[in-house]
């Protein structure tokens, strides 16, 4: 019973290394058409091994992305901690200190995530300029109020699912709502956090949309650096490849770290409903 | 007092959030929705009252009915796929393999990387070419392979060539289903499945009847996500196949009827169907999970 | 208590979102707020890579020795990708923020879209003050003009109309190269016989670009102009041979064009997988790009049934009405309409001035070969360039274009185009 048990186990690397190479193929041909020359890029030999490394492709698209770069972090830093901070305030309230009418509240905010942004592009921009947020701040500005959403939807499922008598010992002991948050809530929500910061990094820093209608040349993230190196003609795929490369570099460096938190976080309670 | 101290602080500490979404969602789909009954086309605004008419022009567009049938395809795949192939990933890797966190780490990545991105590369990928010197992507790796009855064209299929878009996306996000359903049976206590093992039930027997009725709420909050990404895809479609018709979906008709052809009132009310599909979607959800919770 | 509860929400409101923006960066400055100043010049246009850059990079140049006070605000956005330009300036156009001056298509594409909504001068006095009018070709100045009234300042030249081959295959197979239609297909046939792919053709815009050279050689110049000025009947037996040439050029086309950019269309020709293409002329700057040799890997001529017909596209500059920045706006049109401004950057480009007198000698052999069409030919508009159909008209051939392609019935797509010039175009 055991050693069958264990050999099954074994057998389960071959769909996993199919799977693995499925999910690595695409990847093989961002790197080799990222290192190939101008003339070499055709599709009939999109398989074949490039004849050189062409370093000179990540040094072009390296010059043409960097001056973005910093705009970037600029934006998508606040944008991930403010929204996070927001979205844990809400959850809180809306799970554990409710006022009348927060039950109607909570879906509310919740469909705001389903919105196509495509459609309320126009009066995003207008109200904008009413207030004079032009540039990156109202970039960061529409990255924080769109990710209300979900933020609150993951803290208030996960807080939803502590049990109240952990919030009625406290009571008991005098704390207020905020001596609550900040002494029982807070110290234990940092895999909730991890889950939060990593979509909303990764959301705000793959964001095209808003970026490319809210910001003026000087001000523009990585995405719109990126979309701009292909011309409207002659689009060079390999330095843009070599750019897609670079771009997403810093997302998949936030995966590849903090890809264990993300999980332990996910298990902590977004799961629920 | 202390009570009524709190009832005001958490109306204080929330009202901001709830005033920008406020603004930013619902004034702006008010807008939206005016719009939508307008006559507006060019670049002058323009809210003469229209009527329900450029809806009644929409579902009679012969276009629209395509974008129909093509984001049902693209949904039943993506929605069905992403939830069976991030399944089939957590349960191999709940086995407590050696080198889990690497496999992990490989099947998420791909969420990272934006549309944009992948998209040329799944262009390229699934190239149609079948026979001829002109094979190449996926179809020449499958010719190598022996492996010719695989070889199709891909998104040039008629009708369902939706679904190979469909199949990038499984790509990119199946990763993601991965990692809810892993967090799912890792907080399955163990003694439920000890004792199933007790009582002689096999592993396909434990999984089949503890396990994935325990992960029904994973499964439901993976559907509204993946839904609704659904509903509003784009990006990845232009990317791998720019804008033509057979692979037309309701975004990419509301861009182009917007932007590029300066119809707003009719482009609004795309916009407007987009949002009330998403709302009988999300809506019985969101009910759904209230009432669970107020039973427990 | 209700009163002071509102104060209150209000006053949060106002904090929140000050708040909100205290905790982005502030060290931007948002361009809205600048005073309006001759200081600078914000121009927006969709010239981000390759030749093209590199010309408006040379334009720039050009417009710094003239004018060494104005800060020059390359403002462009990539076409690309999901998302255009166009769709960009329509945002801020609506929101009351409009650049100084942009990049739009020469002809209808312009007037219908910003002169009918007044986003857009008149620029007749400084076409008079700089001499224009006797330099620019007298058959442009209609097709950017409404009412007597000039628009644009176009900078450039391309030319739709090109039928590109492969040399070597046609040698191969005995055929020439077409001059008619039926040639045409005469040739595809005997190629399709010797198991040559005939025609290369790419994904939707492609097909339109395709479509309107096959209109165009189909009718003639006179019955395809007025096709867009509501003379020639859309419903008539002519469009539908028209149509019917289409549909059977589309049989010669590779399978898998749905899945190809323009650019892996073209290179099918110059790498001899197949034997033609029909695109613009801007491929020339791209077989260039590649090594290829004009004559030798690649050849050209016009489409089949357009000999002596130039059908054009340009690109051009506008002034908006309320540029924050007019005069700087202005000093960079006159630069943009200037032989030193043309000759800065058409060579880079890949394109001919829209001045009749460049240096002829800055230019390679494929471009002085236009040069020559374009001073003596038969000038007719582009669809898909934007030239003789407004956005809204076009938008709607392109959808019943994508039906067609689709379904293959001629008879819907034929009355769709009825519809739609019935719509947004001059049919009534």
């Amino acid at each position: 019973m055991r050693t069958k048990f264990r050999l099954s186990k074994r057998w389960l690397y071959i769909p996993l290394t199919l799977m693995a190479v499925f999910y690595l193929l695409p990847m093989y041909v961002m790197l080799a058409t990222g290192f190939k020359r101008f003339e070499e890029i055709d599709l009939k030999t999109m398989w074949a091994l490039p004849k050189g490394i062409a370093f000179i492709n990540y040094i072009e698209a390296w010059t043409k992305l960097s001056p973005s770069l910093l705009n970037s972090f600029m934006m998508v830093i606040p944008a991930a901690l403010i929204s996070s901070a927001l979205g844990s305030l809400n959850g809180f309230i809306l799970a554990k200190w409710k006022f009348r009418g927060a039950d109607v509240i909570f879906p509310l905010i919740l469909f705001g995530m389903f919105i196509p942004y495509q459609s309320i592009l126009i009066p995003l921009v207008q109200f904008m300029n009413a207030l004079g947020l032009t540039g990156l701040p109202g970039l960061t500005l529409a990255h924080i109020i769109y990710g209300i959403p979900i933020t609150t939807l993951t803290f208030r499922n996960y807080y939803a699912s502590l049990p109240q008598e952990l919030l009625e010992a406290a009571k008991m002991d005098g704390a207020d709502m905020l001596g609550i948050y900040r002494y029982i809530l807070l110290p234990i929500s940092l895999p909730s956090f991890v889950v939060v910061l990593i979509w909303q990094f990764t959301s705000a820093w793959n964001d095209f949309l808003f970026a490319v209608v809210l910001t003026g040349n000087t001000e523009w993230p990585i995405t719109v650096a990126l979309n701009n190196m292909a011309g409207s003609q002659i689009i060079a795929w390999n330095v843009q490849m070599a750019g897609s490369l670079l771009a997403a570099l810093p997302t998949l460096l936030v995966y590849i770290f903090l890809g264990r938190y993300f999980l332990r976080g996910l298990l902590a309670g977004s799961l629920k409903g | 007092m202390q009570i009524d101290k709190d009832r005001f602080l958490n109306i204080l500490f929330i009202s901001p959030s709830i005033l920008a979404v406020f603004i930013f969602v619902y004034a702006f789909i008010g807008w939206s929705a005016r719009v939508s009954f307008s006559k507006w086309k060019g670049l002058t605004a323009d809210y003469t009252w229209n009527s329900i008419n450029n809806y009644l022009e929409i579902f009679a567009d012969p276009r629209f009915h395509v974008d129909i049938r093509n984001t049902l395809i693209f949904t039943g795949v993506f929605v069905i796929g992403s939830i069976l192939l991030g399944f089939l990933l957590a349960v191999m890797l709940d086995q407590g393999l050696k080198g889990e966190g690497f496999f992990r780490s490989l099947f998420l990545f791909p969420m990272a990387i934006s549309y944009i991105v992948t998209g040329v590369v799944w262009r390229w990928l699934m190239n149609p070419a079948m026979t001829g010197s002109r094979v190449t992507g996926f179809n020449i790796l499958f010719q190598n392979l022996g492996l010719d009855f695989l070889a199709n064209t891909w998104y040039n299929t008629p009708i369902w060539g939706m679904a190979s878009i469909a199949l990038a996306a499984i790509w990119q996000m199946s990763g993601y289903t991965m990692a809810l359903y892993l967090a799912g049976l890792r907080s399955i206590p163990q003694e439920l499945r000890e004792a199933a093992q007790i009582d002689g039930a096999n592993e396909l027997q434990i999984y089949r009847h503890i396990m994935l009725p325990l992960l029904a709420p994973v499964t439901l909050s993976a559907l509204i996500i993946l839904g609704h990404m659904s509903l509003k895809v784009f990006d990845l479609i232009v990317a791998v196949a720019g804008k033509q018709l057979p692979l037309d979906v309701p975004a990419i008709y509301m861009w182009q009827v917007t932007f590029d052809g300066l119809f707003y009132g009719k482009g609004a009310a795309i916009g407007m169907i987009l949002l009330i599909s998403v709302a009988v979607l999300i809506i019985p959800y969101i009910r759904y999970t209230l009432k669970t919770e107020a039973q427990q | 208590m209700n009163k002071k509860l509102f104060a209150l929400l209000s006053l949060l409101a106002i904090a929140s979102l000050a708040l909100a923006a205290c905790g982005a960066p502030a060290a931007t400055e948002a361009p809205a707020e600048e005073a309006p100043t001759a200081s600078q010049v914000e121009v927006f246009s969709w010239w981000t890579g390759g030749g093209e850059a590199a010309g408006l990079d040379a334009m720039q140049v050009v417009f710094k020795a003239a004018n060494p006070d104005i800060e020059f605000i390359n403002a462009a956005v990539a076409g690309g990708a999901g998302t255009n330009a166009r769709a960009v300036l329509a945002t801020r156009l609506q929101a009351g923020d409009p650049p100084d001056s942009w990049q739009g298509h020469a002809g209808q594409e312009l007037i219908g879209t910003y002169v009918a909504a007044s986003q857009i001068e008149p620029l007749n006095d400084l076409y008079e003050s700089e001499g224009w009018l006797e330099v620019m070709p007298e058959t442009l100045i209609p097709l950017i003009s409404q009412d007597g009234n000039i628009y644009s300042v176009p900078v450039n030249i391309h030319r739709a109309n090109v039928l590109w081959y492969n040399p070597g295959l046609l040698e191969a197979n005995g055929v020439e190269v077409p001059t008619t239609m039926d040639e045409w297909f005469a040739a595809m046939d005997t190629l399709k016989a010797a198991g040559v792919q005939p025609l290369a053709l790419g994904e939707q815009w492609t097909k339109m670009h395709l479509l309107e050279t096959v209109l165009l050689g189909s009718l003639g110049p006179d019955a395809y102009n007025g096709l867009w000025t509501g003379e020639t009947d859309w419903s008539s037996p002519e469009v539908t041979a028209a149509l019917e040439n289409y549909a059977k050029a589309l049989t010669y086309a590779n399978e898998d064009s749905a899945s190809l950019s323009w650019q892996d269309a073209a290179q099918l020709v110059v790498n001899g997988d197949a034997a033609f293409n029909v695109m613009g002329d801007w491929a020339e700057g791209y077989f260039r790009e590649l090594g290829k040799t004009p004559n030798t890997d690649y050849g050209w001529a016009a489409t089949p049934g357009s000999g002596g017909v130039f059908q054009f596209l340009s690109d051009s500059f506008v002034l908006a009405v309320g540029a924050p920045h007019r005069d700087a706006a202005i000093a960079w049109l006159k630069t943009a309409g200037s032989k030193e401004g043309q000759e800065a950057f058409n060579p880079v480009k890949g394109s001919i001035c829209a001045r009749t007198d460049c240096d002829k000698s800055l230019f390679g052999e494929y471009l002085q070969s236009a040069m020559e069409d374009w001073a003596t030919n038969t000038v007719v508009g582009s669809l898909t360039h934007g030239v003789v159909a407004n956005d809204s008209w076009k938008t709607e051939i392109d959808t019943a274009l994508g039906l067609f392609i689709a379904d293959g019935n001629i008879e819907t797509f034929q009355s769709a185009l009825v519809a739609a010039c019935a719509s947004s175009g001059p049919c009534k």
